[in-house]
């Protein structure tokens, strides 16, 4: 520690409250020459970063975007308790717990999510018949008993393929969100706890993959990274998508370590390692959690893109992506082999997207 | 202004040699072009030792890329594969992508920003909450399901359109494929402008304005939208660059021989030259369409002002 403690002139507040945004830092506070961002109405200037400097560069990333922009408010102090001392104030976990129970939003995607984890584990409590056997004499014919979703071209039952790519596009999704979570939030929590040149430097990087566009890196990357398992799928969509939670998270680390209890803990001490897995990763880890939902559903959505075009999964891995892609050309003989999959692949992206949704609700008191 | 947007301008170096970089890393370094010229064939080790040092190949990778880079400022983006300029390729393929990229950005605009100030306006009615339901529904189909269908459904079963795109790729054969693209960022503007339009009929000076007597169209185009535009203009500038290059599942639906066309043909052929020169043009013009819309937040709100 470079700077001198703070003996602590203004001590505890009148109220209690530590409501006090980034602003009350006193006169000659803690930290000279990091002068938070985010103090005071400050005067816009286009070249710090904004409230919504994390706007994703493709379509891909418009309901991203959307969580973001929603999701800023999140990054704001949290108002203290209501006034009742008698009632014990609830966390912000249990209180957003309390909320999403009673959504239905969030009930009907939650129990759709579980479904669809459940078949991506075992497939076969739905559909008993093997994805790859088929039988050309029955290429693209309708449903018949049995085979409620009818026949592909190479004559493969429609409905086990379908369930089946559960598997594929569930495994990516949440392989990738991980990966891209745990790598963004260590990146940018770092470096919005320590600021400095790192920083900087991490801030320069996450501009560079931005202005790359997704698909458009998805196929190159892909077309030379090749393999027949989800792996460089999975490994490609964590390089392009930690920049951008690591920016939800840089920019929540920064809110939260300007809080009170926060220096008070400096004060009294703490060690950096404290001070972060303690009191400011806590505080700062729900947007990064909503963002993190909703780009599961994202990603999902864009495996089957890059499936589609061919550089994605590859057979014999079954997917939704190549069954769509396969079924294309044939839209005008035999429709279902290409809305079935297609059907499956959107309320699944449309189930993680309504589950970040409501989690981003209960998770934020302004909207309370 | 002009010192604001000196800075904008050297701050944009960086990026974009670091993205140009990555790509250019990515085709030249984890690929081998040579080896792609020659097919499934295995190449004569000579006449492959001659074509590196004539494509500048056998020099260490930073040496490729300034050498690379100093040819594109002079003009010269080499010759794809296939003997043909990569100018040439450009002069073909941008202007279709332009002209398809003019029609998603104006239906964004025009529909995304009235159905945001509908529903914004109208906040918590039915319409509202149906607006919001369908965006994400829009938002969670993919692009390129979406495509089939509404080429499927109006080009093929009701042959309201033409289902394919004539290789002049016409304004009026381009409304389709233009609404596909921008569909999803559509879904995002009526969002975003309804959050925005929601959030400031609150504010003071709409009511002042109303108290005025001012009438309720003048009060919402003039002071309303004017104010609650800036995030939308955001999201517009940065979804320009996004859709030329996300243009390429919806030109490849349709058929249209654009830039993304060209981009797929050179990543599937690993036509090296192609790759990265288009995806350089198509980085700048990403920057270029950030810097534009920091410069018109300051036209469109006042108080903003550049130092």
């Amino acid at each position: 520690m470079p700077e001198p403690e703070r003996p602590g002139p203004d001590g505890p507040r009148p109220d209690g409250a530590g409501s006090g945004g980034p602003g009350s830092v006193g006169p000659g506070g803690v930290r000279p020459g990091r002068v938070p961002e985010t103090a005071g109405p400050a005067r816009y200037d286009p070249l710090q970063p904004g409230d919504r400097e994390a706007i994703a560069p493709t379509g891909q990333g418009g309901p991203m975007d959307l969580a973001l922009d929603e999701a800023e408010s999140l990054e704001r102090a949290i108002p203290p308790a209501p006034g009742n001392p008698r009632e014990k104030a609830r966390s912000l976990w249990s209180d957003a717990w309390h909320q999403l129970r009673r959504n239905p939003v969030f009930v009907v995607s939650a129990l759709l999510i579980l479904f669809l984890v459940l078949i991506a584990i075992w497939p076969g409590l739905i559909a008993s018949g093997d994805p790859l056997q088929c039988d050309l004499a029955k290429s693209q014919e309708g449903s018949a008993p049995g085979h409620p979703f009818g026949y592909d071209t190479q004559g493969c039952d429609v409905y086990t393929r379908t369930v089946h790519g559960a598997r594929a596009s569930i495994t990516v999704g949440i392989c990738a969100t991980l990966g891209a979570a745990l790598l963004g939030s260590l990146l940018g929590g770092l470096a919005g706890f320590f600021g400095g040149w790192w920083d900087a430097l991490l801030s320069r990087v996450a501009d560079i993959f931005f202005g790359i566009p997704v698909v458009l890196g998805g196929l190159v990357f892909l077309s030379v990274v090749t393999g027949t398992t989800v792996w460089p799928v999975v490994g490609f969509i964590v390089l392009l998508g930690w920049p951008q939670i690591g920016r939800i998270a840089r920019g929540s680390v920064i809110t939260a370590k300007q809080n009170d209890y926060v220096q008070a803990a400096r004060a009294l001490g703490a060690g950096h390692g404290r001070m972060l897995l303690r009191h400011v990763a806590p505080n700062a880890v729900a947007p990064v959690i909503v963002v993190a939902t909703i780009a599961l559903g994202t990603y999902i959505a864009l495996e089957a893109t890059l499936s589609f075009l061919g550089v994605g999964l590859r057979p014999p891995t079954v997917s939704w992506g190549i069954d769509i892609s396969n079924a294309a050309p044939q839209i005008r003989n035999a429709p279902h082999m290409l809305l079935w999959p297609a059907g499956a692949l959107s309320v699944t992206v449309l189930a993680f997207i309504m589950l970040g949704d409501a989690v981003r609700d209960a998770l934020d008191p302004k909207l309370r | 202004m002009g010192r604001y947007v000196i800075r904008r301008l050297l701050q944009m170096i960086p990026v974009f040699i670091g993205s140009t970089l990555l790509i250019f890393v990515m085709v030249y370094a984890l690929g081998d072009p040579v080896a792609a010229l020659f097919g499934d064939k295995a190449p004569d080790p000579a006449t492959a030792a001659r074509i590196r040092k004539d494509l500048y190949l056998d020099r260490p990778l930073w040496e490729q890329y300034l050498h690379y880079m100093g040819q594109i400022f002079q003009g010269n983006f080499g010759t794809a594969f296939n003997g043909q300029p990569v100018t040439e390729l450009m002069a073909s393929a941008f202007p279709v992508t332009l002209r398809l990229t003019v029609v998603a950005i104006a239906i964004e605009i025009v529909v995304g920003i009235t159905l945001g100030v509908v529903s914004g306006l109208r906040r918590g009615k039915a319409i509202d909450t149906t607006l919001l339901v369908l965006t994400l529904v829009v938002i969670s189909v993919p692009t390129f399901v979406t495509g089939y269908l509404l080429q499927f459904v109006l080009g093929v079963k009701w042959g309201w359109v033409r289902p394919s795109v004539s290789a002049d790729a016409p304004f009026d054969e381009l409304i389709l494929p233009g609404v596909v693209l921008a569909l999803v960022s559509l879904a995002y503007v009526t969002r975003l402008s309804r959050t925005s339009i929601a959030e400031n009929t609150k504010a003071d000076y709409v009511r002042t304005a109303t108290a005025k007597g001012l009438p309720r169209r003048r009060v919402v185009t003039r002071h309303l939208l004017r104010n609650s535009l800036i995030p939308v203009v955001t999201f517009i500038g940065t979804d320009i660059g996004a859709l030329m290059g996300g243009a390429i599942v919806t030109e490849r639906i349709f058929n249209i021989h654009g830039v993304g066309y060209q981009l797929y043909q050179g990543i599937l052929r690993n036509n090296s030259p192609t790759v990265v020169g288009f995806v350089t043009i198509l980085v700048i013009v990403f920057l270029l369409a950030n810097l534009l819309v920091d410069l018109l937040y300051a036209v469109l709100d006042p108080r903003i002002r550049y130092a």
